[in-house]
């Protein structure tokens, strides 16, 4: 049976990890290669790498990143962060990347994930969703640019759409939780997962291991989690062994 | 001292992740698309790729099909990875009319299954048969949305469970040929990589 993942998430930004509340008031939390390796051996199913950096040379230094990650990681790399066409993620795949995730531009120009699934395959294109509950608290709108832009397109359609485009999987950060610390939001996550097909990863308000298994429970196949992980409240191992306890099928 | 390997270029996805693997596991892995480098080379890595209907007109324009078949029969040392296994057979539901490379019959299919996740993406269990020398169980990560179904004659065959019994990997003196990805899939891949290029040891 194939069993949940556990995904640590690295920001980087100037080869650096940083990680911050809501992208805001950035903190350095360390070298990435070191803490991939730490969480591999602590038995991270997956690894995704965030690039936060807005400038060309910030780009340049994410594929220099993910050149010394893939050197001494052993399990799957998926990196984010300024993927506009699909010959930008041709050159994180060459650094190393197994997958690629889009954000923004994949709203801009659905077409994207098209042309990602087309020349790498659907299991290579990841599609992120950042998701906002709507002020009239009827269903979840998409925001893009860091969550500055509410684009009121409706999450669970734009999920579907994307699927059908050629998106392989699904990475859903609950806008209004990242960060938080107060739990996945399990609601936004059931409505996507039952929408569509393709594998959901929550993200986005994890603080400890019950939050996890809330996530798994509501339909996610795996979760994501940065800073309960950077900050030394829990190992992956002690994640793990919670899971188990509670009936979930992990990799130990 | 480290053994040479030569990997076919096959395209750009995952390439890196497979030969950081290969250096870890204490190979000098190099890229090929030469036929004459597949013929002769002491161990050949056939990755996976995008798309089998991609996959085959590329390995044929540099008549890496008839190097690779040659290998086969010969019993040479060979791994193919993911879709590099699936080349192996005759054809794909994946890309119809596009003929495999014909070694091992029959075809591969689609995932199917009531409210089954396809691709399938993650680790999931891998049960070895009785008979097999490189391959074990344990744990090894998967992404694939095609796979075979029932296990090739002539072959030690290990299994994985997604919505049903399927081929996870097969086996025949130096060829390895697996559906999961055994660059990602932690201290175990480089184990079964490292038992692979062992047995490309020729006697001397």
């Amino acid at each position: 049976m194939l069993t949940h993942r556990i995904i640590p998430c690295l920001d980087v930004r100037d080869g650096r990890i940083v990680k911050g509340i809501k992208f805001q008031g950035l903190r350095d939390a360390g070298d990435p290669a070191e803490r991939a390796s730490v969480y591999e051996a602590q038995g991270a199913d997956e690894l995704v790498i965030l690039d936060v950096s807005a400038t060309p040379e910030g780009r340049s230094t994410a594929a220099e990143t993910v050149r010394r990650v893939r050197r001494v990681l052993g399990i799957p790399l998926t990196v984010g962060g300024g993927v506009r066409i699909a010959d930008d993620a041709a050159r994180l795949l060459d650094a190393g990347a197994d997958k690629v995730a889009c954000n923004t531009a994949a709203v801009s120009n659905p077409g994207l994930l098209t042309d990602l699934a087309t020349r790498f395959g659907s299991q290579c294109a990841i599609l992120a969703i950042d998701a906002a509950g709507r002020p009239d608290g009827l269903g979840w709108e998409v925001v893009t640019h860091s969550g500055k832009n509410r684009t009121g397109r409706d999450a669970v359609e734009w999920a579907r759409e994307a699927v059908e485009r050629g998106a392989g999987e699904i990475v859903l950060t609950s806008w209004d939780r990242d960060g938080t610390r107060e739990g996945y939001d399990t609601a936004l996550l059931t409505a996507i997962s039952s929408a569509v097909s393709v594998p959901v990863v929550a993200s986005g308000g994890a603080a400890t291991p019950e939050h996890l298994a809330a996530a798994l429970r509501a339909g996610a196949e795996a979760v994501l989690a940065a800073s309960i992980f950077h900050d030394g409240d829990y190992t992956v191992s002690q994640v793990k062994a919670y899971l188990a306890s509670q009936g979930f099928e992990v990799r130990r | 001292m480290s053994q040479p390997v030569s990997v076919i270029r096959t395209g750009t996805a995952n390439l890196a992740s497979v030969l950081a693997a290969l250096e870890r596991a204490g190979a000098r892995p190099t890229l090929t698309d030469s036929a004459d480098e597949v013929s002769s080379a002491d161990r050949v890595v056939l990755p996976g790729v995008g798309a089998f209907g991609a996959a085959m007109p590329l390995l044929r324009e540099h008549g890496l099909d008839a190097a690779l078949v040659a290998r086969v029969r010969e019993g040479r040392p060979l791994l193919c990875i993911c879709l590099g296994m699936q080349l192996l057979f005759e054809g794909s539901e994946e890309s119809p009319g596009v003929p495999g490379l014909g070694l091992i019959e029959g075809q591969v299919t689609r995932f199917q299954g009531q409210g089954l996740r396809v691709p399938q993406l993650g680790w999931n269990q891998l049960t070895a048969g009785p008979q097999c020398q490189l391959l074990s169980d344990g744990y090894v990560y998967f992404a694939n949305s095609f796979r075979v179904e029932h296990p090739p004659h002539g072959f030690h065959v290990a299994l994985s469970d997604h919505g049903g019994h399927f081929v996870a990997a097969i086996e025949r003196g130096p060829l390895l040929a697996c559906q999961f990805h055994p660059e990602l899939s932690g201290a175990f891949g480089q184990v079964l990589l490292r038992r692979w290029l062992d047995a490309g040891e020729r006697p001397c």
